[in-house]
């Protein structure tokens, strides 16, 4: 584990971080803006306080929303910039090259790249200095959808082949359940919640993690496919998902929004939703004055339903009863 | 003896433009990196004083580089025990009034382009593990050559073109502080308007090729 405790006091804002994350792996921070996620990154990486070790002694490897490469410098001068000052050992660049697929546009200037193009140099640029952690800035977020998916799978394959710790900070939640193993909730400078991530989104105690944000993280392996949907095995049954995957492929996240899951007492004979599943209510927590959030538990998994206090009353749900939960909507993540 | 008449003065001028650009761009790089990282609320008053010598009247300059300079004076004085010569009347003493002339248009152009360079290359120079030396050499410089170019361009061309702080601090002595400038003024007193045409025409000239030349190259470091 790495320690990280930071203390700072911006006028009427203060962060207040005192946690550790894993060694290997993404841990993301979410949180609003506002909420300190910039300057929790800042602070790890010597550009807030003035005194304290400098940054280019920290050994970090950086990459801003905005790429901002040096634009005096070929691509290949760019991801040489950090390399060349790489302290203590270098990073061998053709596998990093590779990996982001920039091969091809080393001899040209950062004015010549697109957006998401000009990422993946950044990104190579932070990696090439061989840091000992990897922060990432919403580097997502100054692009347009179609640039962003065009940009996730290189996000994928990082996930899966690098050594080093990353830090990962976005304010969108689908991004952070697609590319976190560990999660940090930052909320007015303070640490909300934080621990694994598939932990940490099943709660239904945390205020930011309600209403759009609420929901699951389902670990499962394609089955077969059938009608443009893939069957999945999550462990404690079989779910449905939009889309045709790679069979026997190893396990893949689907994301199961709380908003898409309701309760039923009875197994449902006939309904238009694929996915009914066994589970035991485990928890129940108000969330306002109409609804609620209840995590289930099928198993070794759980889900997250939010449904209304209302429908908890007239249903007379409560913890330990079995029940149905549908699901009408499932998003395969990664 | 024509030719020497003519060539002293320019070669002593450029001479004098040389020492002084070099010195302005050594101890005015500083001073406008300063001022544009600065948030020090003294900033504008810092500011005011590089830009006076843009406002005050050179013969005023001049005096009191004068006071400042001569056998009594602080800087004066202290050089006569050093070096047993007086800085008045003496090159030496050209290129430090000279400096101070045309400190503003050295150090304006390049604090505007420091200005210009979003601070995001700095921390991205930083956390690569770049020192604030090497990241001020490896791109701050490459990416402010524009105000480079022009600072040296108008700190060289306004000290070419000085003429009251040379007269009040420098006088005019043959091969020593006898620049252009003056060669032409005492030309015109003495109503030898013929060497007065030859020198001016050269400045004039001199002066046009250096402003275009500044240009292109700006135009072409621009367009990048």
């Amino acid at each position: 584990m790495i320690p990280l405790r930071h203390k700072l006091t911006r006028g009427s804002f203060t962060l207040d971080v005192d946690v550790e994350i894993p060694d290997t792996g993404i841990t993301g921070v979410f949180g609003e803006s506002g909420s300190g996620k910039t300057t929790l990154l800042r602070c790890i990486a010597g550009l807030e306080q003035m005194d304290g070790i400098p940054a280019h002694k920290r050994n970090v490897g950086y990459v801003f929303q905005d790429p901002a490469l040096f634009p005096h410098l070929t691509v290949r001068g760019n991801i040489e910039y950090g390399a060349r000052r790489a302290t203590t050992h270098r990073v061998d660049s053709a596998p990093v090259v590779g990996m982001l697929g920039i091969g091809d546009l080393l001899d040209r200037k950062p004015g010549s790249l697109s957006g998401g193009e000009a990422q993946r140099v950044a990104i190579a640029a932070a990696l090439l200095r061989s840091p000992d952690i990897v922060l990432m800035d919403e580097p997502l977020a100054s692009l347009d959808r179609r640039r962003k998916d065009e940009l996730l799978p290189y996000f994928d394959r990082l996930h899966d082949e690098l050594a080093v710790p990353v830090i990962y900070v976005s304010h969108d939640i689908d991004e952070i359940c697609r590319l976190c193993d560990h999660l940090i909730l930052l909320e007015d400078g303070g640490v909300a919640a934080d621990g694994d991530l598939f932990d940490v989104v099943a709660r239904v105690d945390v205020p930011m993690l309600s209403g759009q944000n609420a929901g699951v993280v389902l670990w499962a392996t394609p089955i077969d496919h059938e009608e443009g949907l893939t069957r999945f095995d999550f462990g404690d049954g079989e779910i449905w998902a939009p889309g045709e995957f790679e069979v026997g492929r190893h396990p893949m996240r689907l994301r199961v929004a709380a908003s898409d899951v309701s309760i039923v007492r009875e197994r449902p004979s006939q309904t238009t939703i694929q996915n009914v599943i066994r589970a035991t209510i485990e928890a129940v927590h108000p969330v306002d004055a109409a609804t609620a959030l209840v995590r289930l538990e099928t198993g070794h998994q759980n889900l997250l339903s939010q449904v209304t206090n209302r429908s908890i009353r007239r249903l007379g749900l409560e913890v330990g009863d079995r029940v149905f939960a549908q699901v009408k909507s499932v998003t395969v993540r990664h | 003896m024509v030719a020497v008449s003519v060539l002293q003065p320019m070669w002593l001028s450029i001479q004098l433009a040389t020492f002084t650009t070099v010195i302005l761009i050594l101890i005015g790089t500083p001073i406008a990196w300063w001022l544009s990282q600065t948030g020090t609320r003294w900033k504008p008053a810092v500011q005011a004083v590089v830009a006076m010598p843009i406002v005050l009247p050179p013969t005023v300059l001049g005096f009191y580089l004068l006071i400042l300079l001569g056998p009594d004076g602080a800087i004066g004085s202290w050089w006569v025990q050093l070096t047993g010569s007086a800085l008045t009347f003496s090159f030496t003493g050209l290129v430090i009034a000279s400096c101070v002339y045309s400190l503003p248009f050295a150090v304006q152009p390049m604090q505007n382009a420091f200005e210009s360079l979003p601070r995001q290359y700095l921390e991205r120079a930083w956390t690569l593990g770049a020192s604030r030396l090497d990241a001020f050499f490896s791109i701050v410089v490459p990416l402010s050559v524009r105000g480079f170019i022009s600072g040296i361009v108008l700190s060289f061309a306004h000290t070419l073109g000085e003429f009251g702080v040379v007269l009040m601090v420098g006088g005019n002595i043959p091969g020593e502080t006898r620049v252009v400038s003056i060669a032409i003024y005492d030309h015109v007193e003495s109503l030898n308007y013929a060497a007065a045409h030859r020198m001016s025409l050269v400045l004039i000239g001199f002066a046009f090729i250096v402003l275009m030349a500044m240009f292109v190259l700006n135009r072409r470091w621009g367009s990048r």
